[in-house]
């Protein structure tokens, strides 16, 4: 039991999965599935955008759909009606996101709470009404067709499957990558701090305003980047994109994979994706069985999967290095059991 | 070390703190009491900066720091605790601690993203500072539990531990003995003892006269916002005005 604990939260499952994400379009010759992965992996993206704002820094962005659309819009509108290539539209969606971003965050993150989340929850509807009625701009309820695909220069074509797959699996490992470093760093820990409180956070001499707004930016960079990914596979969006339906979708993936963990927002839009898939054939019937999964999760698994995981290894790890004290009381520097295990623990929370 | 001069807090029509004049010196325990809602954590609040004062002033180390931002004023060496201790349940109490020190720390995103030497030194320094000040609140044997699943008394300490990780010189206590029993109370009490030997000025809001009378060096009562009285706890426990407001007058008793 131990041994496989172990293994969970070490790295040699991260690479086992890396190299496994890697072979899988060798594996599966069903190119379906390879797009439906490159899809979900996108989505993924976004995904630990919101993760940073909402379950590091504990603020209920209810407009991350809403960037991932601006991103996508971005791409679009540079790419058709500019004529641009794709990768600097690329950069631009993300400088949008910044900016973007950096606007509405100035703005709501001065309310709190739910506040918060519905001033954001609006944002976004204003974000999917622009979209669709600024017709000179968005081509309105029309969407836009023949987005430029990322260009390969020559060495790949990425209106291939397998190699947007991959273009998308880099993209991926980077955003993971860089939550990963954010997670443990000291910068991590002071979006933890908001997360537990407001007033906590700043007695502890944090600038409330400042951390906030660049959670949030960062979170909206994800949002856009990945949709200027999305943009470039699927080439025709429409206003539907800033629906927030896809809001509430990436809040389900981070809620099942475990909100604020490092993994989480991975498994949870992974397993989703794929559980989609399977129940295909029920259509809109599928929610019979999703709405009793979230449910059960929920009560169970608060944390979700990774999470719920991380919780119970921690318990599991504490309650050994008591027994160890215990075992040897004469030690008077009752620190030592705890030290190695502290290191651990934050390897642990980083699973 | 903290002179506060005609403070007021006014909310609409209610004067929660009103014209309250105090000086709290140095390296001492300075209390605190007064009825429910005679503005005690009203006038924390207005000290640590989470609200602003409608009128006076609030000097601290002859700074004027009145109206000043509260992660502003934390970083001049003000800390506090909550009536409610608020942590990270899902986290150790060693990892709960480390973000204490960030307000001694400069690292920024890009260090985070090159993982730069000044972001690896600082972290260091965090760590070691949270491993300090849990050994300083005598919990260095529970640094790798649980939030979760530490009593109410270790959640207290930890809370303790986390403001003095900031390096405050003054510290502001809100009921840190609320919801302990006694013999932990005792316990808790040479904790802030143990704070002032070590240089820091203790103000403490408490409901436990025990507590108070012999832990404190100076108490300021108020009352419906208004400071009734100052002194020791010996002239505060005969003080007429005092005992008036905890037990009601004569007169009330009367009527």
């Amino acid at each position: 039991m131990d041994r496989l604990m172990n293994f969970l939260v070490s790295p040699v499952l991260k690479w086992a999965l890396l190299v496994l994400a890697v072979v899988f379009p060798l594996i599966s010759d069903n190119e379906y599935h390879i797009y439906v992965m490159a899809t979900a992996f996108i989505w993924a993206i976004a995904v630990y955008g919101m993760n940073i704002i909402t379950g590091y820094c504990g603020q209920l962005n209810l407009a991350h759909g809403g960037f991932f659309a601006i991103g996508a819009y971005v791409v679009a509108i540079l790419t058709v009606d500019h004529e641009w290539a794709f990768w600097p539209a690329f950069i631009a969606a993300g400088l949008a996101g910044a900016i973007f971003g950096f606007l509405v965050g100035v703005v709501s993150l001065r309310l709190k709470e739910h506040y918060f989340a519905i001033f954001t929850l609006c944002v976004g509807f204003i974000i999917y009404l622009l979209l669709e009625k600024w017709e000179e701009l968005t081509h309105g309820s029309l969407g836009i067709i023949n987005i430029a695909p990322p260009e390969g220069f020559g060495l790949v074509d990425f209106t291939e499957t397998v190699p947007f797959y991959y273009l998308v699996l880099a993209f991926l490992v980077l955003s993971v990558w860089l939550v990963s470093r954010l997670s443990r760093s000291l910068l991590g820990r002071t979006f933890l701090a908001i997360r537990i409180s407001d007033d906590l956070a700043q007695s502890l001499g944090i600038n409330l305003m400042r951390n906030k707004v660049l959670a949030f930016v960062l979170s909206t960079v994800y949002a856009a980047s990945a949709g200027a990914l999305y943009a470039g596979v699927v080439r025709f969006i429409g206003p539907a994109e800033a629906d927030v339906v896809h809001t509430f979708d990436m809040i389900t993936y981070l809620l099942v994979g475990g909100i604020g963990t490092l993994m989480g927002p991975l498994l949870g839009t992974l397993a989703i994706t794929w559980l989609t898939q399977m129940l295909q054939s029920l259509e809109e019937y599928r929610m019979i069985i999703f709405g009793p999964m979230l449910v059960i999760l929920v009560i169970f698994f608060p944390r979700g999967i990774v999470g719920g995981f991380l919780t119970w290894r921690g318990r599991r790890l504490a309650n050994k290095a008591s027994q160890q004290g215990q075992d040897g009381k004469s030690q008077t520097t009752v620190n030592t059991p705890s030290t190695p295990n502290a290191d651990k623990q934050e390897a642990g929370n980083n699973a | 070390m903290l002179k506060i001069s005609n403070l007021t807090k006014r909310f609409g029509g209610l004067a929660a703190v009103n014209n309250v004049s105090v000086e709290f010196p140095a390296n001492q325990v300075n209390a605190i009491i007064g009825p429910n809602g005679a503005g005690k954590s009203t006038f924390f609040n207005l000290v640590a900066g989470a609200m602003p004062p409608s009128e006076g002033k609030i000097e601290y180390q002859g700074m004027d720091i009145t109206g000043m931002a509260p992660d502003r004023i934390a970083r001049l060496g003000v800390a506090r605790t909550f009536q409610t201790t608020m942590l990270f349940d899902q986290s150790t109490v060693l990892d709960n601690l480390i973000v204490g020190h960030r307000l001694r720390t400069q690292s920024r995103l890009w260090d985070v993203i090159i993982n730069s030497k000044r972001l690896r030194d600082e972290e260091k320094k965090c760590r070691s500072r949270a491993a300090e000040v849990l050994d300083f609140v005598g919990l260095s044997h529970i640094g790798h539990r649980y939030i979760a699943d530490i009593s109410q008394e270790e959640r207290k300490r930890v809370a303790f531990a986390l403001a003095m990780a900031t390096d405050p010189e003054l510290v502001l206590l809100d009921e840190p003995a609320g919801g302990i029993n006694p013999e932990e109370t005792e316990n808790l009490a040479d904790l802030i003892r143990k704070m002032v030997k070590h240089g820091i000025t203790v103000c403490l809001i408490e409901h436990k006269m025990d507590m108070i009378m012999s832990l404190a060096d100076k108490i300021m009562v108020l009352d419906h916002g208004e400071k009734i009285a100052e002194g020791t706890p010996e002239q505060i426990k005969n003080d007429p005005v005092v005992i008036e407001a905890y037990l009601g007058s004569e007169q009330d008793v009367e009527a």
